[in-house]
């Protein structure tokens, strides 16, 4: 128990990067998650395919490798450089964004063409009609899947201990092996991620009966 | 001057030819009933008055706006012609009172309170009133419908379009919505109806068009049309459904 107390300032000092970048990059992935699905159902068909590759290629690729080419391959052009934190935050948020996408298209084909076809009989734009009469039965659906994604998103976060940034896991292994209790260290650092977790699914839980589906 | 004006039209879906030369005029306070087997391209006509379908030829003129014409702001012209559909398409995640008040607000941009009074009157019209915090899914088909009617009305439009609005109904309901639709007619709306309400199409409508195969095969009114048709198509489709 000792050793957990003594541990955890610095777990917690972790936890603090973590959902920082965590923060930063899940509202920036949604973003770009938003503009790629708009893109891939913009009536021109290069957006289209700009959208699509984008997608596929985050898809079609390891967390890590897409980590490596920003941090190593994309800092090593002599007119790009940022710091370990950035390039995280930015794969993070370009990962999720492409999730997102997908999240975000299939949620916005779900809702029925008449409701498009109401809303435009009425003259609204078709911007109108996105905002005010599809996005938001949209987002509604795609609640759980956008949680989900989120979750899958904040563990990937731990990765980036690898390209040294301080968060949760990369304290946890400094505590590990300063202390030579990886069990009990190790065993704090997943229930830390698992409380995080489990918090994220109640507020989910939460906005998904504010937004009951009606 | 007719209010309507449809020259040549022509509509196709990839390679299928579902309108083939339909020509027609429809006065100002007509009501205009299109009848018409399934599939026999009603509903195309009508989405075409309103260009929710992409028009393939011909012309189509709409209170002098010609809405074939690619630089026509078609979003000004659809405010002055409501639909109704056969489903309702009433938005879910908005109350009966913001269905009716988010055209209006949003674009003749009308403040929230007049917005609201207007649509109280419409409600009361269609004899809704007690549903307006109400969402759709809480009413039945037949109320849904009259909201619709009222949501359409409530940009102020010159024609109305509507397409079997109450095919979706159970027949309990289906007076109620008809009684909207002849109420509106007396008040002198242009209406175009697709239906097969051939009782609603005597009483109400001022002339009738039976279409199949992409055109327009006989038009008359409502009385000479079903008392003594001239097409043998008409002859054939009028005793399946009479
Ligand atoms: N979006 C579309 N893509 C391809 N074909 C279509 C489309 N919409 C309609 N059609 C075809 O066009 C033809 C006419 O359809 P339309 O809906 O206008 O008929 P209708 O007279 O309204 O029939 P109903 O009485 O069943 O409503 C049909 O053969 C239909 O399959
Ligand atoms: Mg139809």
């Amino acid at each position: 128990m000792e050793t957990i107390l003594a541990a955890l300032p610095y777990l917690l000092e972790g936890l603090q990067v973590t959902i920082y970048i965590f923060l930063i990059a899940i509202i920036l992935g949604f973003m770009i998650g938003m503009i790629m699905a708009l893109l891939r159902l913009a009536p021109i068909k290069v957006l289209n395919w700009i959208s699509r590759i984008f997608v596929d290629a985050i898809r079609g690729t390891p967390f890590l490798v897409q980590l490596f080419f920003i941090y190593f391959g994309l800092n090593s052009l002599p007119w790009i450089s940022f710091d370990s934190t950035t390039a995280g935050i930015i794969t993070v948020a370009i990962n999720a964004g492409a999730y997102f996408s997908e999240i975000i298209r299939a949620g916005i084909q779900s809702i029925d063409k008449g409701q498009t076809e109401a809303a435009r009989s009425i003259g609204l734009t078709s911007v109108q009609t996105m905002r005010f009469i599809i996005l938001p039965q949209a987002f509604r659906r795609m609640l759980p899947t956008i949680t989900n994604q989120s979750i899958i998103s904040l563990k990937d976060t731990s990765l980036l201990s690898i390209i040294g940034i301080a968060d949760l896991t990369q304290q946890g292994e400094i505590q590990a092996s300063a202390t030579f209790e990886a069990f009990k260290i190790w065993l704090t650092v997943g229930v830390i991620y698992f409380v995080i977790i489990y918090c994220l699914s109640l507020l989910a839980n939460f906005l998904e009966r504010r937004f009951e589906l009606r | 001057m007719s209010i309507i004006q449809v020259k040549n039209l022509q509509k196709s879906f990839g390679h299928i030819e579902v309108l083939k030369d339909i020509n027609v005029e429809i006065q100002e306070k007509e009501v205009l009933c299109v009848i018409g087997p399934s599939g026999s391209g009603k509903s195309t006509f009508l989405r075409c008055l309103n260009r929710l379908e992409d028009i393939s030829g011909g012309h189509v003129i709409v209170n002098g706006h010609d809405i074939t014409d690619s630089k026509i702001n078609i979003n000004k012209v659809r405010q002055e012609v409501g639909m109704v559909f056969q489903q309702f398409n009433l938005f879910p995640h908005k109350t009966v009172l913001q269905n009716i008040t988010l055209g209006p607000i949003k674009i003749r941009s009308i403040d929230k309170s007049n917005a609201e009074s207007r649509a109280m009157e419409l409600l009361a019209k269609v004899g809704l009133k007690e549903k307006a915090h109400s969402y759709p899914g809480e009413l039945s088909g037949g109320q849904k419908q009259r909201v619709a009617i009222a949501r359409a009305l409530a940009m102020d439009p010159k024609i109305m379009l509507f397409d079997e609005p109450t095919s979706a109904l159970d027949p309990e309901m289906v007076g109620d919505v008809l009684d909207v639709m002849k109420q509106l007619a007396k008040e002198g709306m242009t209406m175009v109806v697709v239906t097969h309400e051939m009782g609603f199409a005597r009483e109400v409508g001022d002339r009738v068009i039976f279409m199949d195969g992409g055109y327009i095969v006989e038009e008359n009114k409502p009385e000479e049309l079903f008392g003594n048709p001239q097409h043998e198509r008409t002859k054939a489709f009028l005793s399946k459904i009479l």
